[in-house]
């Protein structure tokens, strides 16, 4: 692994070695370095490109470290990732992508990850999305999400997108059970000319469970953002979605929270709300001594946290 | 020490602050008056937020009129918001180390809760958000300027929303900050208690210094003179 990827990697995981566990790094579109452990199988697809990971029941306390790094301009892949979590079992999912590009031409990874979560077990998911280079080809990235919970399943999902990616639509679903949890904090900045789309939907089908969608994005320069959270009430659950964001500079930001309830006994709640740094923040930080572009930084780095 | 010259402050054709001459050398310095009378305006013209129409600020002999609040801020000059500001996802933590400076221990960060009357355990990596009581977030302001121990620190109200705490912990802190710093503490205050503690006590009205003297001269003064209604809110 050359310099580029290696400081890639560190951008997405915070891998400076290989990682404890369970792992998969994937660069420029092949397997790098696997590793499996006696409860956590990872097993690359035959039919199309991509991995199984396979996780025994109960098994507690593990973790999958499952990175992608892109260094070659132009490299356009389409990887499936499938996750089968075992029942009671207590886990942590660390996925990423980055993409190095100093060439002219695109470079694009889309990701399907599919999560299969068994009865009583915990998922902590999280993904973090890094563009760099100085090339005219865009970074792009496309990940989609599908959420499976059983019942009593719970999934704890953070996803960061904070710098470098030109273009993305991140798409994610989820399918609720009886007594599950889904929990999801999604943080974004865009700088540039860049173009965020994100698009949840949750069915909240079964008895007693509960959702909480929250994303935080800033817009800068003159990118633009579309937020749309979709949660179907179907049963006695309950549902919470929340978009915040600071728009600066020309940029623009849509949100549109959608909830459907079909059942008197769901509970759904959506808010959103889009306006720039208050002055007030600002002033108060520079009572502290920080110069106003220092206040600003702190102020959007605290926001996305 | 700090010295305004001839300070005037207008709103169009509205006068805030009105040639106010003034030397701040004593270490406890409050400033009362009526709602209206121009306290907050002059406390911001001081850190400056504020700009004054005309007049000079002086800082230990050096004009510091033109100097941005950031400047002003790292000369010495530390001001406590009226209403804290929220923000959201920035903890107790990261703006007590920003008041107090990199090199500061979370240890000392925590006595500096603890004295405010806060449990670090409960508070040091809350958000200040709207998830903080008024009375909460006015304690984390507190424990801001304490945490900075400047020369000079202005405080607008510090014991406004403050119900359950203790006065008499308020009064130590300021104590304390002025031992810490051989300083300047200014608070506006409608507060008998606070004024109490003053060396001297300024009386401003319709933005101008109708008295300014000892504790011992005003104070009796004012007790006879303020109405019940000007001890409460301000501008």
């Amino acid at each position: 692994m050359d310099a580029i990827q290696k400081k890639i990697l560190h951008e997405v995981a915070e891998l400076d070695a290989l990682p404890v566990g369970a792992y998969n790094i994937r660069a420029n579109g092949k397997a790098a370095a696997r590793n499996s452990t006696a409860n956590i199988e990872i097993i690359p697809k035959t039919d199309k490109s991509g991995i199984d990971i396979r996780i025994k029941e109960n098994t507690k306390f593990e973790s999958v470290h499952i990175p992608v790094i892109i260094s070659e301009s132009g490299l356009k892949e389409l990887v499936y990732n499938d996750f089968f979590i075992g029942d009671n079992s207590d886990v942590v999912i660390i996925a990423g992508c980055g993409i190095h590009n100093c060439g002219g031409e695109d470079s694009a990874h889309d990701g399907v990850h599919t999560f299969y979560v068994g009865k009583n077990a915990k998922v902590k998911y999280i993904e973090k999305h890094y563009g760099e280079g100085e090339g005219r080809g865009k970074r792009l990235m496309n990940p989609t999400t599908v959420v499976h919970l059983a019942e009593g399943a719970q999934m704890k999902m953070e996803t960061a997108q904070i710098s470098g990616i030109d273009d993305t639509l991140r798409n994610t679903k989820a399918v609720l059970s009886d007594d599950s949890k889904l929990e999801i904090n999604e943080s974004v900045m865009t700088t540039g000319d860049q173009n965020a789309v994100s698009e949840f939907t949750a069915d909240l089908d079964g008895q007693n469970c509960s959702c909480n969608i929250v994303s935080r994005t800033v817009a800068r320069d003159s990118s633009t953002q579309h937020f749309t959270s979709r949660l179907n009430g179907n049963n006695v659950c309950s549902g919470h979605t929340e978009c915040d964001s600071i728009i600066m500079d020309k940029a623009s930001v849509l949100a549109t929270p959608e909830l459907l309830a079909s059942s008197t006994e769901a509970s759904l709640i959506h808010e959103a709300a889009i306006g720039k740094i208050a002055g007030e923040q600002i002033i108060k930080l520079m009572t502290l001594g920080l110069t106003e572009a220092e206040a600003e930084e702190q102020i959007i780095s605290g926001f996305l946290r | 020490m700090l010295e305004l010259k001839n300070i005037s402050y207008r709103i169009e054709d509205k006068v805030i602050l009105d040639n106010v001459n003034l030397n701040i050398e004593d270490h406890f310095v409050a400033i009362t008056g009526p709602n209206g009378s121009g306290k907050s305006t002059l406390a911001k013209v001081i850190a400056g937020i504020i700009t004054p129409t005309s007049g000079r600020i002086i800082l230990d002999g050096e004009d510091i009129t033109a100097l941005s609040i950031t400047e002003r801020a790292n000369k010495g000059i530390s001001y406590a918001f009226q209403q804290p500001v929220r923000f959201k996802g920035l903890t107790v933590k990261d703006l007590m180390v920003l008041a107090a400076g990199k090199g500061t221990n979370t240890s000392e960060i925590r006595d500096m809760l603890t004295e405010v009357g806060l449990d670090p355990k409960e508070y040091l990596n809350r958000s200040l958000d709207g998830s903080l009581s008024g009375g909460e977030l006015k304690r984390i302001e507190i424990a801001m300027i304490f945490a900075r121990s400047s020369k000079l620190s202005v405080f607008d109200e510090p014991e406004a929303g403050i119900d359950l705490w203790s006065f008499q912990k308020l009064i130590r802190v300021f104590e304390q900050m002025v031992q810490r710093t051989k300083g300047n503490v200014v608070i506006i205050s409608h507060q008998e208690r606070i004024l109490n503690i003053a060396d001297k006590i300024i009386y401003l009205k319709d933005g101008k210094i109708e008295k300014y003297d000892t504790r011992d001269k005003i104070l009796p003064q004012l007790l006879n003179s303020v109405s019940e209604d000007n001890r409460n809110g301000g501008v």
